[in-house]
């Protein structure tokens, strides 16, 4: 996916508003009226759930976020290798990378993750091998499985975003490192690594963003994040509207966070020449 | 976002009163969307089969009803009822107080008991002491839910909700769960696949508590349609009364499902 | 039992006991709901982005909203979002008008829920491909004497396609990927059907792989003809890179 479309889809640091932008007369009107309707949610739907629920909710927003964390870095992490091999490595290391990134980007990440906890996960249980090693109480839980979807999914868009910058890196700055008499491998740490991560990163706050959106996912196969707890909000309370604009307003803060932390996180990056 | 949805929302008025006739006669049943064997579960063919859907065309027919079969998301059912996606709920769904302030019910039209189903040669009895430190699967927003909350919960049993039945019975089959708890023919239901007898075995009835698990199972109708729930009722009767309802429930069980 | 249904093909057959006619019905109305998704979203788009750019300060800000508010929140909670509270609203709608609740079919509900999301998409991309349009050409028009809505059709909208097309062809494919998540309001798509296949006749893994394929082929069928029109929108352009 190009740059662009990441930004299309996700909500990105080049799209938080300025302070001062916020005071011109008709947007003072405008936050009136928001105001006022915020006012009316509050007052004439109903909330009396809301500090029931708080404890879980907290809880299950620090398991989106650490679904989205963790899976994020060891996403990347894979991303490297595999845009990497899809620039120089041999054919035998290229095509199962492009297959691998193609099959996972054609397909919906719903699918994935049922195949993974369902299909996989109804098959491990019937080889007793694996029934008795130290590996099952884990897929016995269903994190692991989300873990995995997630993970997979990451590093295959990820891992062509690293295609094109490992690849858009100047042939000369490469040719100068041999030139200094670098190795193969001094030049990859030195200068070919760290200039493609600098090419990827603004991409990466908009996959980051994606990701994000991709979490409440994993509450399909029981792990227990926001999402979950917001349904059963909804299943106890038989509300609708109500717990899903909840949801809906969690979301937003925490895009709303991630975007501030990377654009800060960037802004103390030297972006010279890149 | 409003302004543009208003837009959109006369654009697709004028594509809908265009394309998809809204027929006022036909109602739509609510089944959930998943396979919920002996009473609702689509065949090879895409057709929805089971005792339930024996019901309900018995049902409507006897009350001179248009009914079509319309799956809704299980978790979503209710609110699909009252925002009038769908005009009633025939789907094995219980009759309680805790739903009965937000929809209406028909009287019921079977009950039966719940039960416990667990991994054979597992020491697992349907209380809170023998299930104590045991996974128990339980489907989202059901009596069976509800009961493990308030009795099986507090005394350390670890419950895990599942959208539908099928995963549960699923999950308990691939060793996740140590237990499932059900209604008790769905459960020997499952007993009866290949998976379910290769795993489990009944483990009994739960203790009774008429106030989680209700009076039994009901037509799910939204409030205020009195009409149409005198109707349902009147059907209900009628077919208990002529012998359709044995008739047919022949065919799936051998003893009578309507409970006393 | 897990070899035996790992390779038992025959649940694939198209005709009863195979599950494959069910499974190639949902794919159906998988592809149906993506491209009237995709089309709603594309019209969306089109004023979203006119909007945006030559707009009144407050459609612009309205539509920055509307923007803001999908590309910020999971597609998962937009779709039960506007499959619960859209339809109702859309029928209140309808009853001010007059016009009277309609029966809103599960494909509509689909097609509307898909294409409010792909609508902000494609408001963004649509936006960028008209900023991208060299604006001496737009002058020129307008010189000629050309009307606004002229300029529109014969010189914006012909220029922009080419800067355009990525971007819209990305959405696409979003779009036939996102359809999944209305497996989880119940709408029989492919996703929920394989479930129902799987689920009845435990053969998990050989339905999720086999609908995995039928994405995929779907997938790689649309990157062909995206190829074909992205040559075809480009003819005259400087070969780049």
């Amino acid at each position: 996916m190009t740059n662009e479309t990441t930004h299309a889809v996700a909500f990105t640091p080049e799209d938080l508003p300025t302070a001062r932008s916020f005071f011109v007369p008709h947007r003072i009107v405008m936050m009136l009226v928001f105001a006022a309707f915020v006012v009316a949610v509050a007052v004439f739907m109903r909330w009396d759930w809301l500090p029931r629920y708080l404890p879980r909710l907290g809880w299950g927003i620090l398991v989106s976020l650490v679904m989205l964390f963790s899976t994020a870095i060891l996403g990347f992490l894979l991303a490297v290798p595999i845009g990497l091999v899809q620039v120089t490595g041999p054919w035998f290391l290229k095509l199962p990378a492009k297959v691998f990134c193609t099959v996972i980007r054609g397909t919906p990440l719903l699918l994935q993750l049922w195949l993974l906890y369902y299909g996989l996960g109804s098959l491990f249980p019937q080889f007793p091998a694996i029934r008795q090693s130290f590996l099952w109480p884990y897929l016995r839980e269903a994190w692991p499985y989300g873990v995995a979807a997630l993970t997979v999914s990451f590093a295959a868009y990820e891992g062509e975003v690293m295609r094109g910058a490992f690849a858009g890196v100047p042939p000369g700055e490469l040719e100068a490192a041999k030139a200094y008499g670098m190795g193969r491998w001094t030049m990859f740490r030195r200068i070919w690594l760290p200039r493609a991560i600098h090419r990827a990163l603004p991409t990466l706050n908009g996959e980051t963003v994606l990701q994000l959106k991709s979490t409440p996912l994993v509450a399909t196969v029981t792990v227990v994040d926001v999402y979950a707890v917001i349904s059963k909000v909804r299943q106890e309370t038989f509300l609708t509207y109500e717990p899903l604009l909840l949801l809906a307003l969690i979301y937003m803060c925490l895009t709303g966070i991630l975007v501030v932390a990377f654009r800060t996180f960037e802004n103390r990056i030297p972006t010279r020449g890149a | 976002m409003k302004k543009a949805l208003k837009v959109l929302a006369v654009a697709t008025a004028i594509a809908v009163s265009g394309g998809v006739a809204a027929s006022a006669e036909a109602l739509k049943v609510g089944v959930a969307a998943e396979p919920y064997p002996p009473f609702t579960a689509p065949d090879a063919s895409g057709k929805w089969e089971g005792w339930e859907v024996e019901f309900m065309n018995a049902m409507c027919a006897e009350a001179k009803l248009e009914c079509v079969l319309t799956p809704v998301a299980w978790d979503g059912i209710i609110p699909a009822l009252t925002s009038k996606k769908i005009d009633m709920i025939i789907s094995s769904m219980s009759i309680t107080d805790e739903r009965l302030k937000t929809i209406d019910f028909s009287d019921k039209y079977y009950n039966t008991p719940t039960g416990i189903i667990g991994t054979k040669g597992v020491d697992i009895k349907p209380t809170p002491e023998g299930l104590n430190g045991k996974a128990l699967g339980v489907q989202v927003s059901t009596v069976h839910q509800a009961y493990a909350a308030k009795h099986f919960a507090p005394a350390g049993v670890d419950v895990k909700e599942y959208q539908t039945q099928d995963e549960a019975n699923n999950d308990l089959a691939a060793g996740r769960l140590d237990a499932v708890q059900a209604d008790a023919i769905a459960l020997k239901a499952f007993l009866a696949t290949d998976q379910g007898k290769e795993c489990c075995d009944y483990k009994g009835d739960v203790a009774e508590d008429v106030a989680v698990i209700g009076p039994g199972v009901g037509v799910g109708l939204r409030k205020g349609e009195t009409e149409l729930k005198d109707k349902v009722n009147t059907a209900i009767k009628a077919i208990r009364d002529n012998g359709t309802y044995d008739t047919f429930s022949k065919k799936y069980f051998d003893f009578d499902i309507y409970g006393d | 039992m897990a070899a035996d249904s790992l390779i038992n093909w025959g649940l694939l057959s198209l005709n009863a006991p195979g599950w494959g006619g069910v499974l190639l019905q949902g794919f159906f109305n998988s592809i149906q709901i993506a491209v009237g998704g995709f089309t709603l979203g594309l019209a969306l788009g089109i004023g979203g982005a006119f909007g945006k750019l030559y707009g009144g300060p407050v459609l612009r800000d309205l539509l920055e909203c509307y923007t803001t508010v999908v590309r910020a929140v999971p597609e998962l909670v937009l779709i039960l979002l506007l499959y619960y509270a859209g339809t109702d609203l859309l029928n209140q709608v309808l009853a001010l008008f007059a016009i009277g609740p309609v029966d809103i079919s599960g494909l509509m509900a689909g097609i509307f829920v898909i294409g409010v999301v792909q609508g902000a998409y494609s408001t963004e991309v649509l936006r960028g491909a008209i900023k991208a349009v060299p604006a001496g050409q737009i002058e020129a028009a307008r010189a000629y004497g050309m009307s606004p809505t002229k300029v529109l059709r014969r010189i914006t909208l012909p220029a922009m396609l080419p800067y355009a097309i990525p971007g819209l062809s990305n959405l696409w494919l979003i779009a036939t990927k996102d359809t999944a998540l209305l497996a989880v309001v119940g709408f029989s798509e492919l996703t929920l059907v394989t479930r129902q296949a799987a689920g009845t006749t435990k053969a998990y893994l050989l339905f999720f792989l086999a609908a995995g394929a039928l994405y995929l082929a779907l997938t790689l069928v649309s990157n062909v003809f995206i190829g074909m029109l992205e040559r075809h929108a480009r003819r005259g352009f400087a070969v780049q890179r």
